[in-house]
């Protein structure tokens, strides 16, 4: 995703070229990524919604979720969309130390989020197959935890690029640690929609 | 914010492989890249045309006995798949969408290049993958539609590559589409406003935000279809409680904007090529940007009518109906400027004209059957029958394809410098002409007289009617011949064509042919009036004083 | 010069119209239509014909006259006229494609209403809406007007189960179970349908109607033949490598007859 300007064969194209500077549109093309991987969620949600207004799952079937965990989940994501938040704010101040340690936060909040997440599978009464209502719900927290992890993992590797004063990742080159806000935030959101509609409605 | 980006950091320029080998390069130039996107497309067309052939020699007689029950079954799905998602959704929008839209936005290059490089070498792979399944263990036989519970019940082998085939090729157009949507958006030339673009950028654009918020849904929903074959879930399996409707619903919400994603590029195209040829301006601009977004609205909203006979409450019978129905006028508005646009000029009857009215003239009876099928009661009668066959043909090969080879006609000599023969472009114009509609207009008559499609074997009554159908086929894949010819024959002894062969006004014509890396040895051109025909002297001299 | 042209242009229009509605009557491209619901497919057939045929005839000649009349002379390297668009034609081509569109698609609810198709489902059995009734989807025919007010029970069930690769029939009354789909002439049929595996269509070509045999969604269709003879039953839906050859028969016939039918039938049975 990086965008590519000619502008180091200078000597000869310098005069000539339009293109040379302009907008840095690379968060645009990773808004409409989102969109994009926005719609997916939607076409799920738009299954499970189906889903149960049209076949219902018979009485004996209903497994009431437990609501405790999940609504640690919710806090503890966006807790770290807060975090994040700091952390990009100790980036503009030019203060690598402090932003380095929100992002080594927020990390460790996605992971908790992950582990709290597979702790919920494993204490589930069903599995992936039991009924459509099972597989719907292990399809969405599924996805949703895969994009969890992506994040969590790019979190980490913007944690390490911003380990020295002036590193990869700093104030003026700062497009990497905006995009993974821009994700970040993107899952964040995502789970609010998923966490009323899988576990409120 | 204005920044300035880190310097180019490709290869150097002797490291990079020159000549034809280019073509096989992970090349960045998103001219090099448009004509990967062309060549291979055309490689799997001629693959899916020899799997039509095989259909049409099946269909030649009432029985089935051309080739096993099962393997007819594999090679319609091929057939479908390959046509749509190898041929025609990648040439219409990755080849001239990449060669052209830098060009009409006076960019150097595509916002995204290595994305758009990478969008690209998705394909061949998968287009690989998707034919050898064939030899491995049989491809999927579900049609290119693969309705559960059939998906699920069949080899699941064949099934599983051709979903993620399918899955590869739609990340592919994704990436397209974003790399469009920033560049149109993003990377215009100042100076140049949206409303003096080339209509061909609308049409991209509008594509694109399809591509965007459609494709994901089909993602989703093969994923969904890959846990019930590989995990044995339940979501479109019946028999563990699931709903083989909801799969419908989720399909359709890609594969009818699929539809656009196929002739929206192809309204672009003609857009840019009737004005040329014709020698007069583009007629009413402002209602084709609006009739292009207008499309691109309802064709969100109206999925279902795909689904008239499978189980839909009437409320939803009615509103898909009336929303598809009104497609017709945006599309009505673009037929009608066309042929406003053709009259009073001075035509050239080449090969590239000649394409794109067989395209008007096709599109308007494809157009036509369609509103007629959007008509819940006609289409319960016609519904998944041949007349919906010769429909679709009429709308994605007398549309889309016609469109294409009118644009290799139009810009061959940008491509490479070279004329192509125009006589035999006329013979390729009046074969495939005939052959095509030889080939579907029968077609309407078998599917209202009780043919059903995907049938390898039908009632005896319908014989000769197929016959003919299937020498319409015959004549489409000789005409096929004199266009090969023409081109092998013009890249080694064509006549040199020129920066501007066609005297257009258009930005790529601004160049020389083929442009160099980077397009323009100088500053892009500013093009506000890229239909300016008729009144090119105040032009010219508006240009001078910039 | 535009008189003439203003007249030439009407007498074409009204050539056109003509020609329209006469390919419509004279073309005829439908079968037999046997059902109650056949006449009403074939008028609105017929009215979609005319406008196609207009539509299409007027926009290929406009082509080939342009492709004609105003084809390049050689050495003529000029451009055309200056025109970049007219607001007038250009709404008028906006405006007249949606009356007509905005008539098809009130004229076509029309037909959809005259066939059946906006009939509450299931209208005997309104007093237990529960959710297996709300499930069930029906095609179009799913009530015929003229049978819709009067008594159901003259009505005859049918329940349809379809496998790969054949339809089975069973006549609920009487308990017989058969291939061959016999029905009496003028008696509204009400076929109740299921499908064991994946999804088929029940089509019969000269009721002009069709409609999906889901998996674990039950259809109904119902329908009223007018005609006595023998039709074929096709599926419609891709099901498999036999598909092509998953046909059957509607055999119509008089009510004597299609008694002793049952009659015979139902000692083989018993």
């Amino acid at each position: 995703m990086t965008s590519i300007v000619p502008q180091e064969q200078s000597s000869e194209s310098k005069k000539n070229l339009s293109t040379e500077e302009h907008e840095d549109f690379r968060l645009f093309g990773l808004i409409a990524f989102l969109i994009a991987d926005g719609m997916t969620f939607a076409g799920f949600f738009a299954a499970y919604l189906t889903f149960k207004a049209v076949n219902p799952i018979g009485p004996d079937a209903i497994y009431e979720l437990e609501l405790p965990l999940p609504t640690l989940n919710t806090v503890l994501l966006l807790l770290s969309s807060f975090t994040f938040h700091r952390a990009g704010k100790f980036l503009e101040k030019d203060e690598a130390k402090q932003c380095q340690r929100w992002l080594l936060i927020t990390g460790v909040l996605g992971v908790a989020f992950l582990i709290s997440q597979m702790f919920e599978y494993f204490t589930l009464p069903f599995g992936l197959t039991d009924n459509l209502f099972a597989s719907t719900f292990y399809a969405l927290t599924g996805f949703h935890g895969l994009h969890v992890t992506l994040g969590s993992i790019m979190i980490m590797i913007i944690w390490w690029q911003t380990r020295i004063q002036h590193g990869r990742v700093n104030k003026e080159n700062k497009f990497p640690f905006e995009a993974v806000e821009l994700y970040w935030h993107f899952v964040d959101g995502i789970w609010v929609v998923l966490f009323i509609i899988l576990y409120l409605l | 914010m204005t920044i300035s980006l880190e310097p180019r950091n490709s290869p150097p320029e002797r490291l990079q492989p020159t000549g034809w080998l280019k073509y096989l390069s992970f090349s960045l130039d998103h001219k090099v890249i448009g004509l990967q996107y062309l060549v291979c497309g055309f490689l799997f067309y001629l693959i899916g045309g020899s799997l039509a052939g095989a259909i049409r020699v099946e269909l030649t007689s009432p029985l089935s006995d051309f080739m096993p029950r099962e393997v007819y079954n594999q090679v319609l799905t091929l057939h479908g798949t390959i046509m749509i998602f190898l041929w025609i959704v990648p040439v219409v929008n990755g080849a001239f969408g990449n060669y052209l839209i830098p060009f009409y936005v006076g960019a150097r290059d595509m916002a995204f290049p290595r994305l758009n490089a990478v969008a690209f070498w998705l394909i061949p792979p998968s287009g690989l993958m998707l034919i050898t399944s064939y030899f491995i263990n049989g491809a999927a036989q579900s049609g290119w539609t693969a309705y559960p519970p059939l998906s699920i019940t069949t080899p699941a082998a064949g099934q599983i590559i051709w979903i993620l085939s399918v899955l590869l090729l739609g990340g592919s157009s994704i990436f397209g589409g974003i790399n469009f949507i920033a560049t149109i958006l993003k990377l215009r030339r100042p100076g140049l406003k949206l409303m003096q673009l080339p209509m061909y950028c609308w049409a991209m654009l509008g594509t694109s935000i399809l591509v965007v918020l459609s494709t994901p849904v089909l993602a989703g929903t093969l994923i969904l279809l890959s846990f019930d074959i590989v995990a044995n879930t339940g979501f479109f399996n019946p028999s563990l409680g699931g709903n083989v409707i909801v799969y419908q619903h989720l399909f359709w919400f890609y594969s009818h904007p699929a539809v656009y994603i196929m002739v929206l590029p192809a309204f672009g195209l003609v857009s840019e090529i009737l004005p040329i040829h014709s020698r007069k301006p583009l007629f009413g601009y402002t209602t084709m940007v609006f009739s292009i977004m207008g499309i691109v609205v309802l064709g969100l909203v109206v999925w279902a009518h795909h689904m008239f006979t499978s189980g839909t409450p009437p409320w939803m019978r009615l509103f898909f109906t009336i929303a598809t129905a009104f497609i017709a006028v945006p599309t009505g508005i673009k037929f009608f400027n066309w042929v406003a646009t053709l009259w009073g000029g001075k035509i050239a009857l080449n090969g590239a004209m000649l394409f794109s009215c067989g395209f008007i003239i096709n599109f308007v009876l494809g157009g036509i059957t369609g509103v007629a099928l959007a008509q819940v009661p006609f289409d319960v009668h016609v519904h998944d029958t041949y007349f919906v066959v010769a429909h679709f043909h009429y709308i994605v090969y007398g549309g889309s394809v016609f469109v294409i080879f009118s644009s290799i006609y139009h810009w061959f000599p940008k491509f490479t410098g070279k004329m192509l023969n125009e006589n035999i472009g006329r013979l390729h114009f009046i074969l495939t002409f005939i052959g095509f509609n030889l080939c579907f207009a029968p077609q309407h008559w078998l599917g209202l007289n009780g043919m059903p499609r995907r049938v390898a074997e039908y009632d005896p009554q319908f014989q000769l009617i197929n016959q003919i159908s299937s020498l319409g086929a015959l004549l489409m894949a000789l005409s096929t011949l004199p266009f090969l010819w023409n081109i092998f024959q013009s890249l080694l002894y064509g006549e040199e064509a020129g920066d501007n062969p066609w005297n257009a006004l258009t930005p790529e014509w601004l160049t020389s042919s083929p442009p160099p890396v980077e397009n323009w040895e100088g500053e892009a051109p500013l093009v506000l009036e890229p239909y300016g025909y008729g009144r090119r002297d105040s032009i010219e001299t508006q240009e001078q004083k910039k | 010069m535009p008189k003439l042209s203003a007249t030439l242009t009407l007498i074409s229009s009204v050539i056109l119209g003509i020609g329209g509605v006469w390919i419509a009557y004279n073309v005829d491209m439908l079968p037999l239509g046997a059902s109650m619901n056949a006449p009403i497919y074939d008028e609105l057939y017929r009215v979609l014909f005319i406008i196609g045929s207009i539509l299409f005839i007027g926009m290929t000649a406009l082509v080939i006259y342009s492709l004609i009349q105003f084809r390049r002379k050689p050495g003529d390297t000029d451009d055309g006229i200056n025109l970049e668009g007219n607001i007038t034609l250009e709404i008028f081509w906006t405006a007249v494609p949606a009356i007509v569109v905005l008539f098809v698609g009130l004229y076509s609810y029309d037909i959809y209403d005259r066939m059946g198709g906006m009939q509450p489902l299931m209208h005997d059995h309104s007093a237990q809406m529960d959710n297996q009734a709300e499930r069930l989807w029906g095609g179009i025919g799913s009530g015929p007007i003229e049978t819709a007010s009067s008594n159901n029970s003259s009505s005859l069930p049918i329940e349809l189960t379809a496998m790969q690769f054949a339809f089975i029939f069973h006549y609920p009354k009487e308990d017989i179970i058969t291939g061959e789909l016999h029905v009496p002439l003028g008696k509204e049929v009400n076929l109740k349908m299921e499908s064991k595996d994946v999804i088929h269509a029940f089509w019969v070509p000269q009721f002009r109607l069709k409609q999906d045999v889901i998996p674990g969604q039950p259809t109904i269709l119902n329908f009223t033949p007018t005609k006595t003879g023998n039709f074929p039953i096709v599926c419609a839906e891709l099901c498999g490598p036999y598909h092509g050859g998953m046909r059957s028969n509607v055999i119509v016939e008089e009510q004597e007859d299609f008694d002793t039918w049952l009659r015979e039938n139902s000692k083989e049975t018993v």
